[in-house]
C-alpha cells in the first residue's frame, strides 16, 4: 500500500500509518484513483448507521443513533408552562447540541468545539423553521399540538442532543438521533387539580381520582409531517464522497449538507465556503445520494419504530 | 417572463437595490470597506497579518479569524454561525500560503438590517480584504434569493419581503477577470468558473428545481454586482478620503 513515487522519496520506505499521518492527502488521493476510500467504502455509500429507541429512561423520548463511529444521545423532556401572550395557542420547543469533551481530542473544558453552536443553530432551523406570516405553519412538528388549555397552559419541550463520539457527519447523526427522539416521545397524561393548575398524573396512584379528569388522555404522540433528513458529502477535484469521517473531513475541507425532507423537497442546501467550486452538475449528485439515503433511514428509523412498539 | 409580481419599493423580480461601497473608511484599521444594499449597511474591518496562528490552526498557512458584531443585544448562536460561514467563505478565496503561521482578523460590524444581511457582510469583507491588500485568489459576490409563495425567484429583498418568504438562499460565487484554477477541478465544458458556488446557505422548504432556479437567477445576478464591485475598488484610490461613508 506505500505509492510507488517517481522522485523516490520517503515515501518508499515508510510505514503505512506514518505515510497517512505524514501526507494524508497522498495518502487519500491513492484510493480515490480506485474509487474507493481507506475503510474499503464506495464513493457514494454511507457509513452502517443503528438507531436504538428509549435509550433514557427517564426522558419523555430518547434515541441513540450510531453513524460509523458517530454517537448521538437525544433526549426530550417535556414541561408544563404558560404561553406567551402573543401565541397564547403554540407551545414551544428548545434544541441544543453539546459536545462534551469526551467526544473528541480537541474539544477541552475551556476550550468548546466551533461546531456546537453551528450545527444546534442549523438543527433548529431545520426542525423548527420559521414560522412565517403568510402561511402559519411550515416543519416538522406544529407547535399547536403542544398546547394544553389556550393561553394558561403548553407544553415545552426540551431536547437535548449529546455528542458522544465525533468521528464527521455530526449534522446528520444529530438530526437522525432528534427525528428518532420525537418520534419515540410519548407525552405525559396531565390534568388540572384543584387550584386550577395542570400537574402530571403519575401512573401509581390510578384509584378513585374520578375529579381529576386527564386533559389530554388520548393525545399521546405528536404526529410529524415530513421528517427532514440529511447527508454530508465532501467534493474534491471530480470526486464527491459521501458522508466523511473525521479525517476525511479535516483533510478535504469542502462540505455539503443537503437535508431533504420525506417527500422529497429541499430543506436545505448547506455548504459552508471551501476551495472546491460546486457547479450544478456537483449539486445534482449530492442531491441524487441524498435521495437515496433518505430511503435508507427511512428504512431504518421504520424498523426501529416497529422493534420497539413490539416490545 | 413578463410577469408583474408587486414588490413594495416597486422593483422587478430581478432588480437589486441601490448598491454603495466605500473604502478605507478606518484610519486604524489595516484594511476597511463599507458595502450598502439599500438599508442595509455593513461595516468591515481587517487587521493582518498579524503573527502567531491560533492553537488549533495549521501553521504552515495563513489563518483567518473572524468577529461578527451585531447591531444590538448579545452575541449568540446567529452571531457564531455567521462567524463560521464567513471564515469558510474568506478562507477559500485567500491565498493561504504566501503568509504563512500568521493571522488575518476580520470584524463585521451591522450597522442597520433590512434584509439579506449576510451577502451584504460577505461583500463588505471582499472589499476590506483588497483595501488591506491581502493575496486573494480572485474576489467573491454574494446574494440573497428567495421564492415567493406563489414560485417566483425574487432577489435582494427587505426584511419585511425576508419574512413573507416560503423560501429564501444566501449564494456566494466568485468573481474574477483572470483567476487561479485550481488544476483537475471539475471545469466542465460550457461550465464557466462563476457558475460554482463558493457557499449556499438556505432557510425555507423548496424543491429542487427552485433552488436550481435559484442559483442560475443568482449568477446572472453575480455579474452586475461583479462589475459593480470592480469598478468601486478600482477608482478609489488608497487614501481617497472623499468618499468616506
Amino acid at each position: 500500500m506505500v505509492s510507488a513515487n517517481v522522485s523516490g522519496d520517503l515515501s518508499s520506505e515508510m510505514e503505512v500509518d506514518a505515510f497517512r499521518r505524514l501526507f494524508p492527502l497522498r495518502y487519500h488521493e491513492r484510493f480515490l484513483l480506485d474509487s474507493i476510500r481507506p475503510d474499503a467504502r464506495p464513493l457514494g455509500r454511507a457509513r452502517d448507521t443503528s438507531l436504538a429507541l428509549g435509550a433514557v429512561a427517564s426522558a419523555d423520548g430518547s434515541a441513540l443513533a450510531k453513524i460509523g463511529c458517530t454517537t448521538m444521545l437525544a433526549a426530550v423532556k417535556m414541561e408544563v408552562m404558560t404561553p406567551p401572550k402573543e401565541s397564547p395557542d403554540e407551545g414551544s420547543i428548545a434544541i441544543e447540541f453539546y459536545m462534551p469533551p469526551i467526544c473528541s481530542p480537541l474539544v477541552r473544558p475551556g476550550r468548546p468545539a466551533e461546531e456546537a453552536p453551528v450545527v444546534s443553530k442549523q438543527l433548529s432551523d431545520t426542525i423548527l423553521r420559521h414560522v412565517n406570516v403568510v402561511t402559519s405553519f411550515s416543519g416538522m412538528i406544529n407547535l399547536k399540538e403542544l398546547s394544553l388549555v389556550s393561553g394558561k397552559a403548553a407544553w415545552m419541550a426540551y431536547l437535548d442532543i449529546y455528542c458522544l463520539d465525533a468521528d464527521g457527519s455530526l449534522f446528520d447523526a444529530a438530526l437522525l438521533a432528534a427525528v428518532a427522539a420525537f418520534s419515540h416521545l410519548r407525552i405525559p397524561v396531565v390534568s388540572l387539580n384543584e387550584e386550577g393548575r395542570v400537574v402530571v398524573v403519575s401512573e401509581e396512584n390510578e384509584e378513585g381520582k374520578s375529579e381529576k379528569e386527564p386533559v389530554n388522555k388520548g393525545k399521546r404522540k405528536l404526529t410529524l409531517s415530513s421528517l427532514p433528513f440529511s447527508l454530508t458529502c465532501i467534493l474534491h477535484k471530480n470526486y464527491i464522497l459521501a458522508d466523511p469521517t473525521a479525517e476525511e473531513e479535516s483533510i478535504m475541507e469542502t462540505l455539503v449538507t443537503v437535508v431533504l425532507d420525506s417527500s422529497g423537497q429541499l430543506v436545505s442546501l448547506y455548504k459552508p465556503g471551501g476551495p472546491v467550486l460546486a457547479y450544478a452538475s456537483a449539486v445534482q449528485d449530492c442531491i441524487a445520494l441524498t435521495r437515496q439515503r433518505v430511503k435508507e433511514l427511512k428504512s431504518i428509523l421504520n424498523e426501529a419504530i416497529s422493534d420497539m412498539e413490539v416490545d | 417572463m413578463s410577469m408583474e409580481i408587486g414588490r413594495d419599493d416597486g422593483r422587478t423580480a430581478n432588480q437589486l437595490r441601490p448598491l454603495a461601497c466605500s473604502r478605507n473608511i478606518l484610519n486604524r484599521a489595516h484594511g476597511s470597506a463599507s458595502w450598502s444594499q439599500g438599508d442595509t449597511k455593513v461595516l468591515a474591518a481587517v487587521y493582518g497579518p498579524k503573527a502567531g496562528t491560533k492553537k488549533n490552526e495549521n501553521p504552515e498557512k495563513a489563518c483567518i479569524e473572524v468577529v461578527w458584531k451585531p447591531k444590538t443585544g448579545q452575541i449568540g448562536k446567529p452571531e457564531k454561525e455567521y462567524e463560521v460561514i464567513l471564515k469558510r467563505t474568506l478562507k477559500s478565496i485567500c491565498l493561504l500560503n504566501i503568509n504563512p503561521n500568521t493571522t488575518t482578523s476580520i470584524i463585521i460590524q451591522v450597522v442597520s438590517d433590512d434584509g439579506a444581511l449576510l451577502p451584504c457582510a460577505i461583500n463588505a469583507a471582499c472589499a476590506a480584504l483588497v483595501d488591506a491588500a491581502i493575496p486573494l485568489k480572485h474576489l467573491a459576490v454574494a446574494i440573497c434569493c428567495c421564492l415567493t409563495e406563489s414560485g417566483y425567484v425574487i432577489l435582494d429583498p427587505t426584511k419585511v419581503e425576508e419574512q413573507k418568504m416560503k423560501a429564501f438562499a444566501y449564494l456566494v460565487f466568485p468573481n474574477s477577470a483572470i483567476s487561479i484554477i485550481p488544476e483537475g477541478s471539475s471545469h466542465m465544458e460550457g461550465e464557466l468558473m462563476e457558475h460554482g458556488i463558493i457557499t449556499s446557505v438556505t432557510h425555507g422548504v423548496m424543491s429542487v428545481d427552485d433552488y436550481l432556479h435559484c442559483l442560475e437567477r443568482g449568477q446572472a445576478a453575480s455579474t452586475k454586482m461583479s462589475a459593480f464591485l470592480r469598478r468601486s475598488l478600482q477608482s478609489q484610490a488608497p487614501n481617497d478620503s472623499s468618499r468616506a461613508g
